[in-house]
């Protein structure tokens, strides 16, 4: 079964006072799976996420939801979106029910049970009567998170959703992000600068820096090329040089190197080692994370 | 629409400004009762006699006096001078401008709240009503609905309109309950002068003719909701250009005192009449006070204050419509 593309991207462009700040991206976001948007800070991915969902115009590119175009179909596109960008931001003065009302009333239809029901799936049915000003930041992300479902979105935007989050929240969001999408069938997109955060709810990953998409992947690839294996041998120099014969040597750092991880090469590797006559004191393969790819990619080391 | 309408209402109400307003006014009105009060009584008192055509001969008297002043300034002299011409007019033919009565304070209370008080009233809801949503981020909720950005705008434009009606409302049924409390309830049909020209220095009584009280504040009133309606959408224009509330109040109110104190002095400064805040005061082309530039009239201030009230509309709508947001 193939999946339906709801948010297509074509080469967006954004120039905000002669600074080119997105420098044409482009990606797509399937039915039922969760995208993350991965980058340090100033990257772009607020300013990708307000054209996504209209807030600024992009100097070029084209932006397609769910068959409309954003631009020329604004109100049949931005129906099929539900979005939160940077914090939820709510009328302090209302109660939550009433922010809800509020917002129920700008898109035709919702029923009174719609709203209960995205209430009930957030968990917020005890304090909604309450007026905003006095829910905690948890709350209020909680809140953001009911009106954008309020329509039946189709794409669910996430600018830092877990922002302000406690741990307990951080892993209640997730484990809710993870349910929307393989249950209600959204497309979510969420991003981050959280590693271990994308890393753990995310099927794809866009990892952005300085307004360019450096890689596009499935987690899983993703990690599979980033494993790594730790050697500490000695004489250290012969080491590098049997290894690097054999495959590419990553880095040293202080007595140890750094290979790619190459199950059924490692004891070959090793014996080769060994018969030269270095001393190997520990072959360890090294847990495959997001962050070293992240950090090599928006420039800690290079790669190769 | 009306449910956007609805919402910008509920907005306003639940930020207690209408209630606010209310609550200065009647607290204005019933100071100004009192002050009107004394000063009758204090009248009496000095004349020894509660006789108007007394108290008007009187005041004419006065008023002769300071003429003859020399430390006296032009415009002032001027502005004395065709007051002087009316209170004779009024003294010949018997009637009494100021009879007491709720309905001429609601009368004299409008027309000196027309240029600045009413404004200001008007400013307190109007200089919010985007940049409160811009500076809270709520804008950004609001942007992202299924909803074109020119209805949004239009929804809270339209519900500005519903709060200056209430609030004019307000103003008249404060200001004559409040006041009737002291003056009594009566005087709805008293005569009064209008249709008076200034020419130059002369006051022409050619067009003078009478008009019923409660007429003649139904004009004010009308002249007070279009004023407020011009004061309420340049405010508009400037909470969609700012996101900071307090910038917008800053500017308005310093245009707005600006004008007072320019209506004093720009006698000689001819092309000042095409700034809004010298052509505020509409009731005083209907009681025939001299305008602040001469050649100025009824037409030519509504049709300058209406340019400005469309420009600045036109301006809000393209520059909401068109603009990023951050
Ligand atoms: N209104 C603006 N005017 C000028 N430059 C801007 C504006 N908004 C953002 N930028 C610039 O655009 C770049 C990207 O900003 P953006 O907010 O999209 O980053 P981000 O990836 O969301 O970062 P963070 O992780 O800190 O939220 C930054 O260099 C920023 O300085
Ligand atoms: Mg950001």
């Amino acid at each position: 079964m193939t999946k339906q593309a709801t948010l297509i991207v074509e080469n967006l462009r954004k120039t905000i006072r002669r600074k080119e700040i997105i420098k044409g991206i482009s990606f797509e976001l399937k039915e039922g799976e969760v995208f993350g948007f991965l980058g340090p800070n100033g990257a772009g991915k607020t300013t990708t996420i307000r054209m996504l969902v209209g807030l600024i115009k992009p100097t070029s590119g084209r932006i397609s939801i769910c068959g409309y175009d954003l631009e020329r179909q604004f109100t049949k596109a931005i129906r099929h979106i539900g979005c939160i960008v940077e914090n939820p931001e709510l009328y302090p003065y209302l109660s939550g029910w009433e922010n809800l009302e509020h917002f129920a009333r700008m898109v035709p239809d919702i029923p009174k049970a719609r709203m209960n029901e995205v209430v009930e799936l957030v968990g917020l049915q005890n304090r909604i009567h309450d007026r905003v000003s006095t829910y905690s930041l948890g709350m209020r992300q909680r809140l953001g998170i009911a009106q954008a479902l309020l329509g039946k979105p189709k794409v669910l935007i996430l600018d830092e959703p877990t922002n302000g989050l406690d741990p307990v929240g951080i892993r209640e969001m997730r484990e809710f992000i993870r349910f929307l999408a393989e249950t209600e069938g959204l497309s979510v997109l969420v991003s981050s600068h959280l590693l271990s955060e994308i890393q753990l709810m995310c099927d794809r990953v866009a990892i952005m820096a300085k307004g360019t998409m450096l890689r596009v992947d499935t987690v899983e690839h993703l990690l599979k090329e980033q494993a790594r294996v730790v050697w500490k041998a000695e004489p250290l120099e012969a080491a590098k040089a049997i290894l690097a014969a054999e495959t590419s040597i990553f880095r040293t750092d202080g007595d140890t190197l750094i290979t790619p991880y190459e199950p059924k090469k490692l004891s070959v590797w090793n014996k080769k080692l060994v018969e030269a006559g270095v001393a190997v004191h520990e072959i360890q393969p090294k847990l495959p994370t997001l962050e070293d790819l992240f950090i090599e990619l928006t420039g800690g080391e290079t790669i190769e | 629409m009306n449910n956007l309408v609805y919402n910008e209402m509920l907005k306003i109400v639940r930020k207690k400004r209408l209630f606010v307003i209310a609550a200065i006014v009647a607290v204005l009105v019933a100071l100004f009762t009192y002050a009107q009060f004394k000063q009758v009584k204090e009248l009496q008192e000095r004349l020894g006699t509660s006789d108007w055509r007394t108290q008007l001969q009187q005041q004419i008297i006065d008023a002769q006096n300071r003429l003859n002043s020399s430390s006296i300034s032009e415009e002032w002299r001027k502005y004395l001078q065709i007051r002087l011409q009316q209170q004779q007019y009024y003294l010949e033919h018997d009637i009494n401008p100021s009879a007491p009565g709720a309905p001429t304070f609601m009368r004299m209370f409008i027309e000196n709240a027309i240029d600045l008080f009413l404004p200001l009233l008007v400013m307190v809801v109007a200089a919010d009503l985007v940049s409160s949503e811009a500076s809270g981020g709520t804008i950004k909720l609001l942007l992202t609905r299924p909803v074109k950005r020119g209805t949004i705008l239009l929804s809270k434009y339209i519900a500005l309109l519903l709060a200056i009606s209430f609030i004019l409302l307000t103003v008249a049924l404060l200001s004559y309950l409040i006041s009737g409390i002291v003056f009594g309830y009566h005087g709805w049909r008293l005569p009064l002068l209008t249709g008076f020209t200034i020419n130059g220095e002369d006051l022409n009584t050619e067009g003078v003719h009478l008009l019923p009280q409660w007429k003649y504040v139904l004009i004010e009133l009308g002249l007070a909701w279009y004023v407020a309606i011009v004061a309420g959408t340049l405010t508009f224009m400037l909470s969609v250009l700012m996101r900071s509330t307090a910038a917008v109040m800053g500017i308005m109110l310093a245009a707005l005192i600006s004008g007072a104190i320019l209506s004093n002095m720009v006698s000689s400064w001819e092309s000042a009449k095409y700034l809004f805040m010298v052509n505020l005061r509409l009731t005083d082309y209907i009681s025939g006070t001299a305008p602040p530039i001469d050649g100025m009239t009824l037409g030519f201030s509504m049709t300058v204050l209406a340019v400005w009230g469309l420009l600045a509309l036109a301006i809000a709508f393209i520059v909401f419509t068109k603009r990023d947001v951050y």
